[in-house]
């Protein structure tokens, strides 16, 4: 993306220190393995972007020869002001936000039930973790055809009735999918969370007589509030970027219910052809994303930060 | 004590059996699946749904009779060397980022996680664009390398936990028995760092065998990966739910393999390896 990005912290784990003495060259040994790396994801990423930024100050509509002009921020004007933008950002923000929230309930449920010993733990963790590596294009298809279908879907075939999921609640069947396959990445993530937390003192606590919950609330919660963080952040970023789901079941309908901005800038591309418009619509992703990604690399620092500490 | 003690374990057991019965109700979408790809053509579309049913294999020998070749080919190819080309370019990268670090290491790190954080729709554009151009779109190598720019990021950021858990004194005893670099890196610390970068390979492999918007923007015919051929495969014709099932059992089958077996690093590369 950008090198924009604020680091939130100086202070990550700290690598052995960097010697001072020994020249030019011994800084290039240092540099030599980086350099391949660094420069094949400046040309494969920051390039692209750049080119997107130039776009966006065009008016090209790639359907109307000769219409590649330069028109300054209009563009943003148009993104920013134009309904269907509007209520795709709004539909982002939705979709994003709900399936964020209950994965991160339901994994954190999860994570509890299986930070305890019992009997085929490893194959219940097995089972849950499935949903998150079915390819999600398959994950979409099977809950449109499989699950939501009114006549021979999962859910009419056990509790009956002829509703069309996908078509009378198209947020919440576009959330609940969402939910089943991000619930494991949550849940494993918050597991780890809980696994890091002392065992001495949780028991040093019940020796005190304090119960379950209170345990839980006073002492696990806020020990796991850099994981949820972590969780609710990354997640964000991945789940912004929504698109298999709602291209396999919804198309962004019905009208434009779900259509979230990566759904609508591909439309204004390869639908409309409107390249400057849905350059300028890219940008604004992006900015979206840096101030979502400046707080998650804050969260990130901070835990290399308690692991040094430990 | 020991009434409390036995009075815990009858709780955790109870909390087993809660475990369980959530574990098989997250799982059990993807029985569904199995259970429709094994069904005979009659069995389902069902209102309610059949459970009992003699299983055939017919679905999943029509999905090879659809030409599923050239897409599992794809996939394969665009996986093996992105995933290939990222362990080569991630792991010197990591090490100059931890063992013998740069000037600048931490603008250097926090650079790469944020192109990882990129939404790849702002960037679609001039790559599709160039692709055309160049005539280089629906081609598997285009393919390689923005999948290889996708999981870089992860890899260095993953590989560099593995590095750092490189004990010091075993580096220093090395170089005090006289190891010179490369034999240092090829004794010492490649084979304590192989599970991790086995970690990371499949974990890299995971996220490109799956990708889909690239793969659905930037190739036709010649090109096309697995998801795609998924996507082609909804029809009209006939209970075409059975069909699908099978071929998304198939395509889903080595990436569930992958991430069961990777299921202990796996939290460690998707959180970009501040969490172990």
């Amino acid at each position: 993306m950008t090198d924009v990005i604020t680091r939130a912290d100086e202070q990550t784990r700290t690598p052995p220190p960097v010697s001072r003495k020994g020249g030019a060259r011994d800084r290039w040994v240092r540099r030599a393995p980086l350099l391949p790396a660094l420069v094949f994801a400046i040309i494969v990423t920051q390039v692209p972007f750049l080119v997107t930024v130039y776009f966006s100050t065009l008016s090209w509509n790639a359907l109307r020869p000769g219409s590649k002009k330069f028109v300054g921020l209009d563009n943003y004007v148009t993104v920013l002001t134009d309904d269907r933008m509007r209520s795709a950002l709004v539909n982002t923000v939705i979709l994003t936000a709900g399936a964020v929230i209950f994965s991160m309930i339901l994994g954190l449920a999860l994570a509890v039930l299986l930070d305890r010993k019992f009997l085929g733990r490893s194959i219940v963790r097995t089972m849950l973790i499935t949903p998150f590596l079915i390819m999600p294009v398959a994950a979409a298809l099977l809950w449109k055809h499989g699950i939501y279908n009114p006549d021979y879907g999962l859910i009419n075939g056990i509790f009956g009735g002829s509703t069309a999921w996908a078509t009378s609640y198209p947020k919440t069947a576009i959330i609940a999918t969402l939910v089943w396959q991000w619930t494991p990445f949550m849940m494993l993530i918050l597991l780890a969370g809980l696994q890091s937390q002392s065992n001495d003192v949780l028991e040093a606590a019940r020796m005190d007589g304090a119960n379950a919950w209170r345990i839980f609330t006073r002492m696990t919660l806020p020990h796991l509030r850099q994981y949820l963080e972590l969780g609710a952040l990354l997640g964000s970023i991945y789940l912004v970027n929504t698109f298999d789901a709602i291209f396999t079941i919804t198309q962004g309908g019905p009208g434009t219910a779900t259509t979230n901005l990566p759904y609508q800038i591909y439309q204004t591309i390869f639908s409309k052809y409107e390249y400057g418009e849905a350059s300028a619509a890219g940008v604004v992703v992006v900015i979206l994303t840096i101030i979502v990604a400046t707080f998650a690399l804050r969260v990130i620092s901070g835990l290399f930060k308690v692991e040094e500490g430990r | 004590m020991t009434g409390t003690a036995s009075g815990r374990r009858v709780a955790d057991a109870a909390w087993g059996v809660v475990a369980w019965i959530a574990g098989i109700i997250f799982v059990f979408p993807v029985i569904w699946m199995l259970l429709t790809s094994l069904k005979q053509a009659k069995d389902v579309t069902t209102n309610p749904p059949v459970w009992f049913f003699t299983p055939t294999f017919e679905h999943f020998a029509n999905v090879f009779d659809s030409n599923i070749t050239p897409f599992l080919l794809n996939s394969l190819m665009a996986s093996v060397f992105s995933t290939l080309l990222v362990v080569v370019l991630a792991t010197p990268a990591a090490y100059a980022l931890s063992l013998r670090p740069v000037a600048k290491w931490t603008d250097v790190l926090f650079f790469f996680i944020s192109t990882k954080m990129m939404p790849v729709v702002a960037a679609v554009l001039p790559v599709y664009l160039l692709t055309v151009e160049i005539g280089m779109k629906d081609n598997i190598w285009t393919m390689v390398v923005l999948y290889t720019s996708m999981n870089l990021p992860l890899a260095i950021w993953m590989m560099r936990s593995f590095l750092l858990e490189v004990p010091r004194e075993v580096l220093e005893a090395g170089e005090v028995d006289g190891a010179g670099l490369i034999l240092s890196i090829r004794r010492i610390i490649l084979p304590m760092v192989s599970p991790g970068l086995a970690a990371t390979a499949l974990i890299c492999f995971i996220f490109t065998w799956n990708e889909f918007f690239l793969a659905v923007n930037l190739t036709d015919t010649n090109a096309s990966t697995a998801p795609i051929f998924l996507l082609g495969f909804i029809s009209g014709r006939g209970p075409f739910l059975a069909d699908l099932s099978a071929a998304a059992v198939l395509l889903s089958l080595p990436v569930l393999l992958a991430g069961w077996v990777a299921q202990n690093k796996l939290v460690r590369g998707l959180s970009m390896g501040a969490v172990k």
